[in-house]
């Protein structure tokens, strides 16, 4: 094994940039010349725009443009979408309403964008906003998506009646219902997955540049997937065609998939910067990004687990409405579809499965994929049945869950995913040893003594990752193929540089994808470059997200890198006048087998490049190969977390006392940076149990619109987190891996609510348990001191 | 944007000046103009960030006379003569880093890297205050002011544990020009 190479706690080589304030990030960039765009949005959550009168606006200070819906109209550019179809029950395709950059006649939700002040300064743009006048008609609005399909709701667009976008389902109706009428218990639970906002800690931020000499834009982006952006820019928007437009994501401060959406405010920046002819930056302050970043969640969705006597699980159905908000963010369709019935089987053989979704319309923000994208809320779904289950039937839950694992392999659910490998009782083992789980009932005893409830909560979770084989995907309504390309350039001199299309904005591509190159070509780290991140430099990728980027865009490193071997031993073979076929390479040097001639991997990138022993031969000079992988499948991590809390009975204070996770990835490249990925999500997990939540108020207004009244989660709402892993080797893609990003997202709030309920000994506790939640079903519940 | 922001016609600028990472530094700047800008755009001083508008993620934590404040809260203008601290002056350019950046690296205390100049600010900050042995429970409390979305903050907590007690070892607090 290299000293660089898989498997090693490599220290991350992008550190220095970020630990000295050198990194390079969207809102560091500032170009020749450029102005500020502000962006005017609506107050209201739904209102008929009669009018716009930008005349004082224009005429202030420094102002370069006012521009609006119609003069987006006049330069016909066009509409966001959503790119993946789905089809309804009936076969009707969803009901998408247009969506254009700025509001077109009607505002749709708070914070939709009116229109765009560019002036010479950021200020002066901000002042100007404050003149424009807009005559808005306020119609009735509604946020509450278990309202929205009801007679008398407001209607959002026209083209979908009763706020209805799709009516979907996924499984057997009729055998679920069988299923269902043989069980012996029935468990049932109303489920609110709350609204989340991701929250990346660098605003989104775009800089556009038109060169009106060559007729190329340039776009300088927070996005997740840069080539992505382009097409859609391109091909939909019809800004400019694809290879007349680059986009650069540079250093990007966290995503966790909101940073994956085509958004106006891009479309809007290149647009304007031909306007204006200057390039024109815009950066979003946090509670505009309150406004303007696509949410996550919002399920309302009624679920029912079917067992036999002996707690064997014989069906599952569940009822789910799904909040898109006002308009169809770019992957919006798929979140409560796709991604999210087809793990409503978890880790269990359930024979039966029948899922119904109706994703509908309401005046708030757009709903799209945040880290876990359906998989948290399909774990939630599953977790927390299976557990209220054994705990209705007075099973241990442990024992209930093991009693219903999948374990051969491969397995076919019900629902479309056919898992490929995996070990579940080995992680929840391992899980129950590291947590001690055994201890757990001496340790409430003590903490009664205390005052305090101590309650324990499992998720033994699954997702479906490596996103995903382009067939599969594209046979379900995705509008594009979810392969990864990668490219190996090796210089004269032996360094190499990776071209990839996958992006990191946290994950550590520069260290891992390096790592994978210093283990196949036996050269340190340090000698190997990752470049991603521009449409110029890398052809085309698909980007980060879906826990992605190890399972798919590494697998295209691996195909690239077999090139360069293969090429590299021709070479070789003609430094070394031997056959081929006789060439071996190991630890960066080439030898001829049964001899000991050799050359070091310097010496033959060198040869490849001044083709001396070559030339005029069949093999061609250089050393630079490149691929595209697809997956042959989705990659299956699953674990098992372990939450233990402490209820303050006075207060309804939760305190996460300790927190096991008990991961399987498959390979990891590099433990440290895979355990600081769990960490994360963990933490965005707990946050949604406990803090988090976007609250609408009657007239669709945001109420929790900046980090006051957002309860982020901070250093002091999370535990010291033991984490562990077990291992099954991916078999569906040559390097084992599975993924690790969303992981800690997924189990996180069906652990802790699990943990919670156990305490405080009712299950009627929505997400999140804030101390007033939780103090208030504690007051219904058996387990206060004085009802005790 | 240095020129662009104060030399607008009609717009009313004032003169300041400051100590920035040992440099004396000075400026025309419109007067609303709050520190984190100043450094940011007149400076280009841009390791600083801007995560938030209400003084809640802590991504602009600098150093004024000895001291941790959010850049983002403070007009420029108040801070006349002050002594300024930030992420690019923490270590020299091509040096050693500072025993709390090296901490951040080797405990994996970053990802994305945004959060993570406010958070080595205010981790110096902290030593200052509360020294060298710092437990589990002291520093996330005194996180309080700065959020990371990366890391489940529990890395960040090693790093700082780590990076204080080698503050004290390594007698590299003097770097931190406190």
């Amino acid at each position: 094994m290299s000293a660089t190479g898989i498997g090693v706690a490599v220290r991350r080589k992008e550190d220095r940039r970020f630990i000295t304030g050198k990194g390079h990030y969207t809102d560091d960039i500032n170009r020749p010349g450029q102005a500020f765009a502000y962006f005017l949005r609506s107050p209201h959550a739904h209102a008929t725009i009669k009018s716009i009168d930008a005349k004082a606006a224009s005429a202030m200070p420094g102002v370069l443009a006012v521009l609006t819906g119609a003069e987006l109209a006049t330069d016909k550019i066009g509409n966001l979408i959503c790119g993946w179809m789905i089809h309804s029950k009936d076969g009707s395709p969803m009901k998408m309403a247009a969506h254009p950059a700025l509001a077109s006649g009607k505002a749709c939700h708070v914070g939709d964008a009116i229109a765009v002040i560019v002036a010479e300064t950021l200020a002066q743009a901000r002042d100007a906003a404050e003149k424009i006048k807009v005559d808005y008609a306020v119609l009735p609005a509604i946020a509450d998506p278990a309202a929205a399909q009801k007679p008398g709701a407001p209607k959002i667009h026209d083209v979908a009646p009763n706020n209805t976008i799709y009516q979907w389902s996924l499984g057997d109706a009729k055998a679920a219902d069988a299923a269902f009428k043989s069980a012996k218990h029935v468990t049932k639970l109303d489920i609110v997955n709350n609204r989340l906002v991701p929250n990346a800690i660098e605003p989104r931020a775009a800089i556009g540049e038109y060169d009106s000499g060559t007729g190329t834009f340039t776009l300088w982006n927070t996005t997740q997937n840069p080539h992505v952006a382009r097409l859609v820019i391109a091909a939909f928007v019809g800004m400019a065609p694809e290879h007349k437009l680059r986009v650069i994501a540079p250093d990007v401060g966290g995503g966790f998939g909101s940073k994956i959406f085509i958004y106006p405010e891009e479309v809007v920046a290149l647009w304007a910067s031909k306007r204006v002819g200057r390039p024109v930056k815009w950066v979003a302050d946090r509670s505009e990004a309150f406004l303007a970043d696509a949410h996550g969640r919002d399920h309302v969705t009624h679920a029912e687990m079917a067992f036999d006597g002996d707690g064997k699980i014989l069906g599952l159905r569940a009822k789910t409405v799904a909040n898109l908000g006002a308009y169809m963010s770019t992957f919006s369709s798929s979140v409560p579809t796709y991604l999210y019935a087809t793990l409503l089987s978890g880790q269990y053989e359930i024979p039966h499965i029948y899922c119904e979704v109706d994703a509908v319309y309401t005046n708030t923000v757009p709903v799209d994929a945040y880290r876990g994208a359906g998989r948290p809320e399909a774990t939630f779904v599953v977790e927390r049945l299976v557990e209220v289950g054994a705990r209705e039937l007075g099973q241990d839950p442990a024992d209930l869950r093991r009693k219903n694992f999948v374990n051969k392999f491969p397995h076919q659910t019900p629902v479309i995913m056919m898992y490929d490998a995996g070990d579940y009782n080995a992680s929840l083992k391992k899980a129950m040893e590291l947590a001690d789980y055994k201890g757990f009932a001496k340790r409430k005893r003590e903490s009664a003594r205390h005052g305090k409830l101590r309650g324990i909560g499992l998720s033994t979770y699954i997702e479906a990752c490596g996103i995903a084989p382009s067939q599969a995907v594209g046979s379900l309504g995705a509008g594009v193929g979810l392969w990864e390309s990668a490219e190996v350039r090796v210089n004269p001199t032996g360094s190499v540089e990776i071209l990839t299309g996958s992006h990191a904005h946290g994950q550590g591509h520069e260290t891992t994808f390096a790592q994978v190159v210093s283990e196949r070509l036996g050269i340190p780290i340090d000698d190997i470059s990752v470049v991603h991140g521009d449409t110029d430099k890398v052809q085309f990728g698909m980007g980060t997200y879906g826990s992605r980027s190890g399972a798919v865009g590494m697998s295209a490193l691996v195909k690239a890198l077999d090139k360069v071997e293969a090429k590299a031993k021709k070479v070789a073979a003609y430094m070394l006048e031997a056959a081929e076929g006789d060439i071996e390479f190991k630890d960066g040097k080439f030898s001829v087998a049964g001899t000991d001639k050799t050359a070091a991997w310097g010496d033959v990138t060198l040869n490849a490049y001044i083709a001396h022993k070559f030339s005029g031969q069949e093999l061609e000079p250089g050393l630079k190969e490149g691929a595209f992988y697809d997956p042959t499948n989705f990659t299956f991590p699953a674990g098992c977390h372990i939450c233990e809390v402490e209820v303050d009975t006075e207060t309804g204070t939760t305190e996460i006392v300790a927190w096991t996770a008990v991961d399987d990835f498959g390979i990891v490249i590099n433990p440290m940076i895979v355990e600081g990925q769990v960490h994360g999500g963990i933490a965005q997990g707990v946050g949604q149990a406990l803090c988090e939540g976007a609250v609408y108020d009657k007239e669709a207004q945001l109420v929790t619109g900046s980090f006051m009244d957002y309860c982020m989660p901070r250093a002091d709402n999370l535990p010291v987190l033991k984490v562990g892993t077990t291992v099954t080797k991916c078999p569906s893609n040559p390097l084992g891996i599975k993924g690790c990003g969303e992981a800690g997202a997924i189990a996180a709030p069906a652990a802790v609510i699990n943990a919670i309920t156990d305490a405080i000994g009712t299950e009627q506790l929505a997400m999140p348990a804030t101390p007033q939640a939780v103090w208030a079903a504690l007051q219904k519940s058996n387990k206060l001191p004085h009802a005790a | 944007m240095a020129a662009s922001l104060a030399a607008q016609k009609g717009a009313e600028t004032v003169a300041v000046s400051m100590t920035v990472n040992g440099k004396p530094v000075s400026g025309e700047i419109d007067p609303r103009t709050l520190l984190v800008q100043f450094l940011r755009e007149h400076l280009r001083l841009t390791g600083t960030h801007v995560g938030c508008d209400t003084s809640q993620c802590g991504a602009c934590v600098v150093h004024v006379n000895g001291m941790a404040i959010k850049s983002c809260t403070a007009l420029a203008l108040s801070l006349e003569g002050a002594d300024v601290l930030t992420i690019e002056g923490l270590a020299a350019p091509d040096g050693p880093l500072h025993p709390m950046q090296e901490a951040f690296r080797e405990n994996h205390g970053l990802q994305c890297g945004f959060c993570t100049p406010g958070m080595i600010m205010t981790a110096v900050d902290i030593v200052r205050r509360k020294g060298n042995e710092l437990d589990d429970r002291t520093i996330r409390e005194e996180l309080e002011g700065n959020i990371c979305r990366c890391t489940g903050y529990h890395n960040i907590v090693k790093a700082i544990a780590a990076g204080a007690r080698a503050m004290k070892s390594g007698g590299a607090t003097s770097q931190a020009a406190e």
